[in-house]
């Protein structure tokens, strides 16, 4: 059988262990805000997560919840007026937080790799491609043999699916896929631990997403690198990720695993998404959810998700539902549940 | 038929590509013999898909006038876009709208958002007052899922991606064009959003009568909204028709492989298969004569390397494949 197939049941089998499976990245309640003059945008307010070694943790949520800011609050290079409010973020069991930026900066690639949303858009136009990597790797790893980087860079090329033609050109002579994966050749050229893809594959054709995420899951299994996936499109979530949490301005507010929240979403807004995943198979209407995101920096007291909620309750709005696991590895943070003394899971909604 | 709105007619565009020192000129066929007809009554969604590098995006600025044809016509309104006058010119800009694929490149840093606004209503001349101005900004940007109050006062680099992309389209939407040339603009949000991004386009359809050149990769957006569709390769069409149609029932080889690997939503219904790309070079090899899709083709055999396939009807309403496989005498002899 294919390499895919013998990959994605690797995945699988290890998510099913994840009792001895090893935390590689803990995020501890990270808060980050940007100031502007009129107040605070609470871009991340509170996110708790955990990344296992050799897993793909998918981060999915709406346009402007924090995907991003998560990102580059992990990698603590967010920009003024930004900045971390609170948190621990751990890796490998050493808290982040508070290491100089000269320490930070020996992490950034060789442990921790981004690669950032609109990467492809940020590559410096004056710079063939090939000058753009073998920067990064001597800026790392300092001056070696000419050949050699010639070498790691077209073996990189392959790995990623783009022709060793493009070796000596300017990044505005590629098309948006091409650029893309020379992005990802540049974030993983230093073998790190952990990358974080923000929006990877968004821009590129089904066909070159589909090898692209395949590659990304085999370097993966090669490399043994633990990934947080940050898309929205669910069909390529299903395919590539162990685990997916969903976040909502700026909070997590569901983590399961890729099955469970497909089949059995129990958070309102897991259950918008997936309801409204277009189909290949049936034409059917646009599934629209009413309401506009509150204004970032004045969350209304109570759940975050309240104003475009379609059980919203009274007290939803002053009450902040916090995460409880529902289900095995399953949690949600939601006032519709509620677990009875035997520890069955009630809808409040449907008993009522 | 009346006069359409859009007409492209053979359509070839070719880059110079390198030429530094030591090195040779090569020249890259972004887009070749391309036609391509948008009727002015009903508007309609046309989508352009295709791979990566199969010229779409080539396509969207030959059309919004941002580069220029090797060889052919863009015909706008019975008007070839190459021969305008000034003020023909400056009516086209007008009626012929852009939301960009990267909504990161098109904002000056230094501006805020409502800048976008202000010079829009002042370049189309669209209010009768300032308070009109305002009220037909804050529909517009209601009408994307946004708050003028929170976003209005933002620097580019406050707002997420797909903050910018709805912030496109509520500025296209402003100007009410005739077309808007929409190039990935749901690249960047959730599901939610881009229902409400699509129901937007559907909207500005009927009720605006705005037809869209709708550049995507994306089938299942396209699908649930599309009229008609293009799907490129390499810079030539290989399937043409209407969306259900082609996206349903896949005539062409490389179109089979495409709606195929759209990848399911569902955990349980995992990509059975690896597939490979072979190498550019192979890929491009057969460039000069013949089939482009030959070097990957699985049902290829060398009657497809004589010439490039015409377009061959497969189904009723004009779709259209551009492969031997359905050439008539050809189907017979097979
Ligand atoms: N420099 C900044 N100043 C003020 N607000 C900001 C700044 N950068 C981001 N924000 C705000 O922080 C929030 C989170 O932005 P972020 O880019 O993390 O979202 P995202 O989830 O990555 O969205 P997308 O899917 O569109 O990329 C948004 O409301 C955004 O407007
Ligand atoms: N300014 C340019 N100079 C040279 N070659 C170019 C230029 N712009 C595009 N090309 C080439 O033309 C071809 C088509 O590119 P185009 O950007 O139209 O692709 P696309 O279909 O939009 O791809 P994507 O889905 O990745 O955005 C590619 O081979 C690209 O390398
Ligand atoms: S806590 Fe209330 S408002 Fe929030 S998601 Fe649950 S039911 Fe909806
Ligand atoms: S013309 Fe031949 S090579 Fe081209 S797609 Fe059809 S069968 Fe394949
Ligand atoms: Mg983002
Ligand atoms: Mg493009």
């Amino acid at each position: 059988m294919s390499e895919a197939q013998t990959s994605h049941s690797n995945t699988t089998a290890k998510a099913k262990n994840w009792a001895d499976a090893k935390p590689v990245l803990k995020v501890d309640d990270l808060r980050i805000h940007y100031e502007t003059p009129k107040g605070a945008v609470i871009a991340v307010a509170g996110i708790s997560f955990t990344l296992y070694e050799g897993e793909t943790l998918g981060l999915v949520g709406e346009s402007g919840c924090g995907k991003s800011t998560t990102a580059y609050g992990i990698l603590q290079l967010i920009q003024p007026p930004g900045h971390i409010v609170g948190g621990e973020i751990g890796l490998e069991g050493k808290n982040l937080i508070g290491l100089s930026e000269r320490d930070f900066r020996r992490l950034r690639w060789t442990k921790l790799a981004l690669i950032p949303q609109g990467a492809m858009n940020s590559l410096n136009p004056t710079m063939k491609v090939h000058e753009q990597i073998a920067d990064v790797i001597v800026t790392h790893e300092g001056r070696q043999s000419k050949e050699k980087i010639k070498q790691r860079i077209l073996d990189l090329f392959k790995t990623v699916g783009l022709p060793a033609r493009i070796y000596d050109m300017f990044p505005h002579e590629l098309s948006g896929g091409m650029k893309q994966r020379v992005c990802i050749a540049m974030g993983i050229c230093l073998n790190p631990t952990v990358v974080i893809a923000d929006e990877s594959t968004s821009a590129l054709d089904v066909v070159v997403q589909r090898v692209v995420a395949q590659t990304l899951l085999k370097v993966k299994e090669l490399l043994g690198v633990s990934m947080i996936m940050i898309g929205h499109d669910m069909g390529l979530m299903a395919q590539m990720v162990d685990r997916i949490a969903v976040m909502y301005a700026g909070k997590i507010v569901e983590i399961a695993s890729v099955h469970s929240l497909f089949k059995e979403p129990m958070h309102p807004y897991s259950q918008v998404l997936i309801d409204s995943i277009p189909s290949l198979k049936e034409k059917k209407p646009l599934k629209i959810t009413e309401g506009i995101t509150h204004d970032p920096r004045n969350p209304p007291p109570g759940c975050i998700f309240q104003l475009r909620c379609p059980h919203v309750m009274d007290v939803c709005r002053s009450k902040e539902p916090v995460m409880r696991e529902l289900k095995p590895r399953q949690e949600v943070a939601c006032h519709l549940y509620e677990v009875d003394a035997k520890g069955e899971v009630k809808n409040v909604a449907a008993s009522a | 038929m009346s006069q359409p709105l859009l007409d492209i007619r053979n359509a070839t565009k070719v880059y110079q590509v390198g030429g530094g020192i030591g090195s040779k000129k090569k020249e890259v066929v972004a887009l070749q013999n391309f036609n391509l007809t948008i009727a002015d009554k009903p508007a309609t969604i046309t989508t352009i898909a295709g791979e990566s590098g199969s010229g779409k995006t080539t396509l969207a600025n030959l059309v919004l006038g941002f580069t220029h044809l090797s060889s052919g016509n863009i015909v706008f309104q019975g008007k070839d876009i190459s021969d305008m006058t000034h003020s023909e010119i400056l009516d086209y800009r007008q009626n012929v709208q852009a939301v960009f694929q990267d909504p990161f490149g098109v904002y000056n840093p230094f501006y805020r958002v409502e800048h976008v606004f202000d010079l829009v209503i002042k370049n189309f001349k669209l209010h009768k007052n300032d308070s009109e101005a305002r009220d037909r900004i804050e529909a517009g940007l209601n009408a994307v899922g946004l708050r003028g109050e929170d976003i209005l006062r933002k620097y580019p680099h406050q707002l997420s991606g797909g903050q910018r992309q709805r912030i496109m389209m509520a500025r296209a939407y402003l100007i009410k064009p005739k077309l808007i040339v929409a190039d990935e603009p749901v690249s960047m949000v959730d599901a939610s959003l881009r229902a409400a991004i699509l129901d937007v386009m559907l909207k500005l359809r009927d009720e605006e009568n705005i037809s869209f050149l709708y550049i995507t990769h994306d089938l299942s957006t396209a699908y649930q909204v599309g009229d008609q569709i293009y799907i490129l390769y390499q810079g030539s069409i290989a399937e043409r028709g209407p969306t259900t149609s082609v996206i349903d029932k896949p005539h062409h080889p490389y179109v089979q492989l495409l709606v195929d690997s759209v990848p399911q939503p569902d955990p349980d219904d995992k990509w059975e298969t690896d597939i490979e790309l072979p190498d550019e070079e192979v890929m491009r090899a057969a460039d000069a004569k013949g089939c482009r899709f030959y070097p990957r083709c699985p049902n290829r055999w060398d009657h497809c390397l004589t010439a490039a396939p015409p377009l061959f009807e497969v189904a009723e309403n004009k779709h259209e494949a551009s492969c031997y496989l359905y050439e008539p005498k050809v189907a017979v002899k097979r």
